[in-house]
């Protein structure tokens, strides 16, 4: 039985999560001890709150999930330099048009198949299957799976850690996925549209309130089908730097599926391959993938979860989010990925003044 | 100081240790700056309240709005003079002088009942009402001997605060 009430549809962010005190930096606590009489220093003496403000001021948990860390330049150096100038014309002369060279080869094969099997068949997932092995190619993916490749059974989903938008790409490699993703405009939208498309793909607009009730319908009948791909969901909503987790949604949890759990860790070591939407759009951000050496990562099937019983949603998406961090080695933080784009509910804001008011009243009573 | 470039010169450092009265290190300075870009999205040289309120930890802060009106389009140097109040080598004039800042809105010098009702206000939000805060206010000013219709100067906040040791520190992490 879910505890949440259906509430109507508000345009704020319902940021129903687990207490986000037990996450935050236990700087000064905003009830000292009660130490008998209300005075007026203890009125005027805003201080604990002030701290709160400026520590956030100063660094806080949620931008660091999403601030690009950059490794060390290694080339400052008499021989290193030379070689390095040397990488880089190998790089972008050699490397680069090699893929280019395969990737549009692949899509042509692709594309003069794609319509003519389009209409003949609903997926082919062979088809897609050679595509995708030349869009990893085209970026020199270095991938180890890790784990049982897991079984294609009804009533399964399966959920990732999320960091660029090739993550799909490297998971669907193994497997056939149906993907939930958020709409894109250009010419990204316009693969969505025509391509993933036809593999069952999914799409939602988090800058529309009503878009999640109508992706969560869209969710359960997709599952309940039985011939359709297996679904992949990021429940993160975003693209996180690969060090830290955000915290997941629990529509993937609500479903009353067996939940897989998938992480994926990116090796940084010739590329970084997070990316930040906020600094570069995807066409930048793959022609760096495309320019580098390898993109190469880990990837590990963890052992599919169900909710127990008594356990919640949010709880069980808390659990699952945990396993995914543990082995990725990501650190989780409280916050709503969402945050990036809007501003958070005032219910936690309410929180701390509830806690200011039952103190002062508290202490008035003490005589 | 307010150039988009995201290089910090000794000279700046210095200018800037300077303008904070030294109650910064250079590298906690050069953290502060690090800081100052992340906030400072397009590069313009100054934070506005929006990109401020992206921060969701100070976003739910009950004080945000009123320290907002303090940071808006704040520049560099500014800004590690409004944070110098919360290093620990800051005196406890300097703290409580912040504090008296951000009561006194208006800032005419005078910190009225109503500039107290108005921080409490922020502070406990829908959770009390009005009269509760009048009352307790009432009470705990009539009990420190003040009137509803005195105004309190810094040197009452000095007086009133300066007993107890403030909790006011914040540590810049350093790379």
């Amino acid at each position: 039985m879910r505890k949440n009430n259906p509430k109507s549809q508000s345009t704020e962010l319902e940021l129903d999560q687990p207490n986000i005190e037990d996450y935050l930096p236990d700087g000064h606590p905003i009830h000292q001890e009660p130490r008998g009489k209300l005075r007026l220093c203890d009125l005027l003496d805003i201080s604990p709150t002030l701290s709160e403000a400026a520590g956030a001021i100063v660094d806080d948990s949620f931008l660091r999930c999403f601030k690009s860390i950059p490794s060390e330049p290694w080339n400052w150096n008499v021989y290193l330099f030379p070689l390095w100038c040397f990488g880089v014309v190998v790089r972008y002369f050699v490397l680069f048009p090699a893929r280019v060279l395969l990737l549009s080869f692949g899509w042509m094969i692709f594309l003069s198949a794609f319509i003519p099997v389009h209409l003949l068949l609903k997926r082919d997932n062979n088809l897609r299957k050679n595509i995708e092995v030349f869009f990893v190619a085209s970026w020199t993916g270095v991938v180890k799976y890790h784990g049982p490749r897991p079984s294609m059974r009804p009533k399964q989903v399966f959920v990732a850690n999320h960091t660029s938008m090739i993550d799909f790409i490297v998971l669907e490699q193994m497997t056939a996925f149906a993907v939930i993703m958020q709409k894109h405009p250009g010419w990204v939208g316009l693969l969505q549209n025509t391509i993933l498309e036809s593999v069952g793909c999914i799409w939602f607009n988090r800058t529309e309130a009503k878009d999640r009730e109508i992706v969560a319908r869209k969710l359960r009948e997709h599952v309940q089908g039985a011939d359709n791909n297996p679904l992949l969901i990021f429940p993160e909503g975003t693209c996180v730097n690969n060090h830290y987790s955000v915290m997941f949604k629990k529509g993937a949890f609500e479903l009353g599926c067996t939940v897989c759990p998938v992480a994926i860790k990116y090796n940084k070591i010739f590329v970084d391959a997070f990316w930040n939407s906020r600094k570069q759009s995807f066409t930048k951000h793959l022609l760096q993938l495309m320019t580098s050496w390898a993109v190469v990562c880990d990837v590990w099937y963890l052992e599919p979860q169900n909710q127990k019983p008594g356990e919640t949603s949010i709880e069980f998406a808390e659990r699952v989010r945990e396993i995914i961090s543990q082995r990725a080695g990501l650190k989780m933080v409280p916050w709503d990925g969402y945050l990036k784009y809007s501003r958070p509910s005032p219910k936690l804001k309410e929180g701390k003044q509830r806690d200011f008011a039952d103190l002062v009243l508290r202490r008035l009573e003490e005589k | 100081m307010g150039t988009a470039s995201s290089m910090l010169t000794q000279y700046d450092i210095e200018e800037v240790q300077e303008h904070c009265n030294n109650l910064f290190s250079q590298q906690e300075i050069v953290s502060l700056y690090q800081r100052f870009c992340q906030l400072d999205r397009n590069a313009k040289g100054f934070i506005s309240s929006d990109e401020f309120l992206s921060v969701p930890e100070f976003a739910m802060n009950p004080l945000s709005q009123r320290l907002l009106k303090m940071v808006d389009g704040i520049n560099f140097k500014d800004f590690v003079a409004f944070l110098s109040a919360f290093s620990a080598k800051a005196t406890s004039y300097h703290k409580i002088e912040l504090i008296f800042k951000v009561y006194d809105s208006d800032r005419n010098g005078k910190v009225s009942f109503k500039d107290i009702l108005e921080v409490l206000k922020d502070l406990s939000g829908p959770f009390m009402s009005d009269e509760q805060r009048e009352q307790v206010l009432s009470q705990v000013l009539k009990e420190a001997g003040y009137s509803k219709e005195s105004s309190l100067t810094l040197d009452d906040f000095i007086k009133v605060l300066g007993q107890s040791e403030l909790k006011m520190d914040v540590e810049i992490p350093v790379d």
